[in-house]
C-alpha cells in the first residue's frame, strides 16, 4: 500500500467521480427537483464530462515525467467553472482552484498535504457560498470531511483509512442534511418545507469523498 | 414530454442559431463562449449594459439585446446560470471605454458567476458595476434565505437602464439608477401548471388539476404554498396585496403595471388579470401611468403569471418611454 497519492491515483479519481456522477444523474436531479430546480445531476454530469475530455487530451499519467498535481487541479477548476454553471459551477471549481493553489507544482502528495490541500479548497467554498456548516448545503459533507482528515494526519493513521474516515464523515455529513432547514441556495426559499430532504449538493459532495477513498490510495 | 425540440442536449445552441438567423439585422450571437451582442458593438464611449442567466425565461434577456436596452446577454443551459468566462467575453465586447454594467438577478449560481467574472474583467482594466435585483415579495429577505428572487422588475430596469445609457449618462448614474427600479419595484408570482426542463423530460413538480401554488419563482422552484385554484379576481389580490402592502405603495402613487406570463398563458387570461389589477389597485388610489402586459420573463411552458409593480417618477417615466428597438420590446423606432 503506497503512502501518497500520485498523478494517477487523482486522474483515477476524477474519472471514478465522473462515472459516479453519470451513474446518480438522475438521482442527484431528483433530489434537486425536490427542494430546488431539478438540474444538479445534469449540470455536474456535464462538467465532469468535460473534465474527463481534459484529462484525455493530457494523455495517461507517465511515470517517467512527473506530473504537476496543482497545474491539474487548476486546469479541472477552470474547467468546472466555465461548464457546470448554476452554483455548483462556481463552488466545485472554486474547490479544485483553490487544492490546486494549496498543492502547488507537486508530483505526488502525502496525507499531509493532501489534508491541507483539501481544507484549503473547503475554506474557497465557504467564502465564495458565504455559508456556513448546517446551512443544508454541499459544506455539510465537505466540511466534516476535511475535518476527519486533518484529525487521522495528525493521528498518523494509513492513508487508505484517513480516506476511508474523510468519507465516511462526509456521508454522516450529507445524512444529517435531511432534517435540516436550507438557508442558502434555492432551497432557502422553500423555508421549512425543505426540511425532510436530503441536500443534492451535499449528495455529490459525498460521491466526491467516497470515490476519494476508492482510488487515492 | 412532448417539446418542439430535436435532442434536449442541443435545444439552446439550437434555438441561439435560430436567434441568430432570425435577428441578425440588430444582434449577433457568439459561440464559444455563448453570447449574445448588440449589432455594431461596442458604442464608443456609451456604458453598456450586460445582463444573462439560464435560458428558458425568453425573451429574457437575449431578446432584449438592442439599441435602448441591453448591448449584450449571456445565455446558460436551461434554468442554469451562465459562467465567467461567458461574461467576461460579453463585457471586453460591449466595453465602450465608459463602463459595464451587470444587472444580476439575485439568485445563488447568477451572483456567484458574475462576482467571479466582475473579478476576472476587473483585472483587465474594464470598469465593472453589478446591480442585483432582488424583487420577489414571495420571499421573506432574512439572513436566513438567500434572501429576494430577481423577478419582473429585471425587464423594467433592463429597459430603463438601457435608455439611460443610450442618453450617456456616465457608469455610477446608470448603476445608481438601476438601484433605483431596484428598490422601488416588487413582484410576486403564481403557477396554475409545472414546467418541464428539457432535459430532465418530466414536470419539476406535480400540481393536481385543481391546485396552483403561490410565490412561485421562474425556475419551477415551488413556491410558498399551495391552494385551490379560484377566480382571477381573488388570484390578482392575493398577488397584489403583499406586493403593495411591502413597499409600500401608497395612495396617488403612479405605477408601471407589468403583467408577466409565465409562457403557458394565453394573453386572454393576462388581459383578465390586467383588469383585475386595475381595479384594486383604484380601490387603492393608486394610478397606473403605464402598463407592459405580455410573456416576457417566462418559466418554459409554465402556466401562470406574474405581477410586478414600479413607482414611476418624471424620470423613469421619460426613459421608459424612450425608443427601445430589440426583437422582444420595441417601440418608438
Amino acid at each position: 500500500m503506497s503512502g501518497t497519492i500520485t498523478e494517477r491515483n487523482v486522474v483515477a479519481w476524477l474519472r471514478a467521480f465522473a462515472e459516479a456522477v453519470t451513474r446518480k444523474r438522475d438521482e442527484l436531479t431528483d433530489l434537486d427537483a425536490a427542494i430546488g430546480d431539478a438540474d444538479h445531476g445534469i449540470n455536474m454530469e456535464r462538467g465532469m464530462r468535460a473534465v474527463a475530455g481534459k484529462l484525455a487530451d493530457l494523455g495517461e499519467p507517465d511515470e517517467a515525467s512527473p506530473g504537476d498535481l496543482g497545474a491539474l487541479f487548476k486546469t479541472v477548476g477552470m474547467t468546472l467553472v466555465s461548464t457546470v454553471g448554476g452554483a455548483a459551477g462556481p463552488l466545485y471549481g472554486t474547490l479544485f482552484l483553490q487544492m490546486g493553489s494549496a498543492a502547488g507544482a507537486r508530483a505526488e502528495l502525502a496525507l499531509t498535504d493532501w489534508a491541507t490541500a483539501l481544507e484549503a479548497g473547503v475554506r474557497g467554498v465557504q467564502t465564495r457560498g458565504k455559508a456556513a456548516l448546517e446551512d443544508k448545503t454541499m459544506l455539510d459533507a465537505l466540511l466534516p470531511a476535511a475535518e476527519a482528515l486533518n484529525a487521522a494526519a495528525r493521528d498518523g493513521v494509513p492513508l487508505a483509512e484517513a480516506l476511508r474516515r474523510s468519507a465516511d464523515a462526509a456521508e454522516q455529513g450529507m445524512k444529517a442534511t435531511i432534517p435540516l432547514v436550507a438557508r442558502k441556495g434555492r432551497a432557502s426559499y422553500l423555508g421549512e418545507r425543505s426540511a425532510g430532504h436530503q441536500d443534492p449538493g451535499a449528495t455529490s459532495s459525498w460521491l466526491l469523498m467516497a470515490t476519494a477513498a476508492e482510488t487515492l490510495a | 414530454m412532448k417539446k418542439l425540440i430535436n435532442r434536449p442536449e442541443d435545444a439552446v445552441r439550437e434555438e441561439l442559431a435560430g436567434v441568430a438567423l432570425a435577428h441578425s439585422d440588430r444582434l449577433r450571437v457568439h459561440t464559444d463562449p455563448h453570447y449574445i451582442v448588440r449589432a455594431g458593438a461596442p458604442v464608443k464611449g456609451k456604458v453598456a449594459i450586460v445582463s444573462g442567466g439560464g435560458s428558458g425565461h425568453e425573451p429574457m434577456h437575449g431578446g432584449f439585446v438592442g439599441p435602448g436596452m441591453l448591448d449584450a446577454a449571456c445565455p446558460g443551459e436551461v434554468f442554469t446560470s451562465p459562467t465567467p468566462d461567458q461574461m467576461v467575453a460579453a463585457t471586453k465586447a460591449v466595453d465602450g471605454g465608459a463602463g459595464v454594467l451587470h444587472i444580476v438577478k439575485n439568485y445563488t449560481g447568477d451572483v456567484m458567476n458574475f462576482e467571479m467574472a466582475a473579478e476576472l474583467a476587473q483585472a483587465e482594466g474594464i470598469a465593472v458595476e453589478q446591480v442585483v435585483i432582488d424583487d420577489d415579495v414571495a420571499v421573506q429577505d432574512s439572513l436566513y434565505t438567500a434572501g429576494r428572487r430577481g423577478v419582473g422588475t429585471t425587464v423594467l430596469a433592463e429597459k430603463i437602464c438601457g435608455a439611460a445609457a443610450e442618453q450617456g449618462r456616465p457608469l455610477a448614474e446608470v448603476a445608481g439608477l438601476c438601484h433605483s427600479v431596484n428598490a422601488n419595484g416588487r413582484s410576486m408570482g403564481m403557477a396554475l401548471t409545472s414546467c418541464t426542463v428539457p432535459m430532465a423530460g418530466r414536470p419539476t413538480f406535480a400540481l393536481g388539476d385543481n391546485e396552483m401554488e403561490i410565490g412561485i419563482g421562474i425556475h419551477g422552484e415551488p413556491g410558498r404554498e399551495r391552494r385551490p385554484v379560484t377566480s382571477a379576481h381573488e388570484i390578482v389580490e392575493m398577488l397584489t396585496r403583499p406586493i403593495v402592502d411591502d413597499l409600500p405603495f401608497r395612495r396617488g402613487d403612479a405605477v408601471l403595471a407589468f403583467v408577466n406570463g409565465m409562457g403557458g398563458t394565453p394573453l386572454m387570461e393576462l388581459y383578465v388579470v390586467f383588469g383585475e389589477l386595475h381595479r384594486f389597485l383604484q380601490g387603492r388610489g393608486i394610478a397606473i401611468a403605464r402598463s407592459l402586459i405580455g410573456s416576457y420573463m417566462t418559466s418554459l411552458d409554465m402556466a401562470g403569471c406574474s405581477i410586478t409593480l414600479l413607482r414611476l417618477d418624471d424620470d423613469l417615466t421619460a426613459l421608459w418611454d424612450a425608443p427601445v428597438n430589440t426583437p422582444g420590446l420595441r417601440w418608438g423606432a
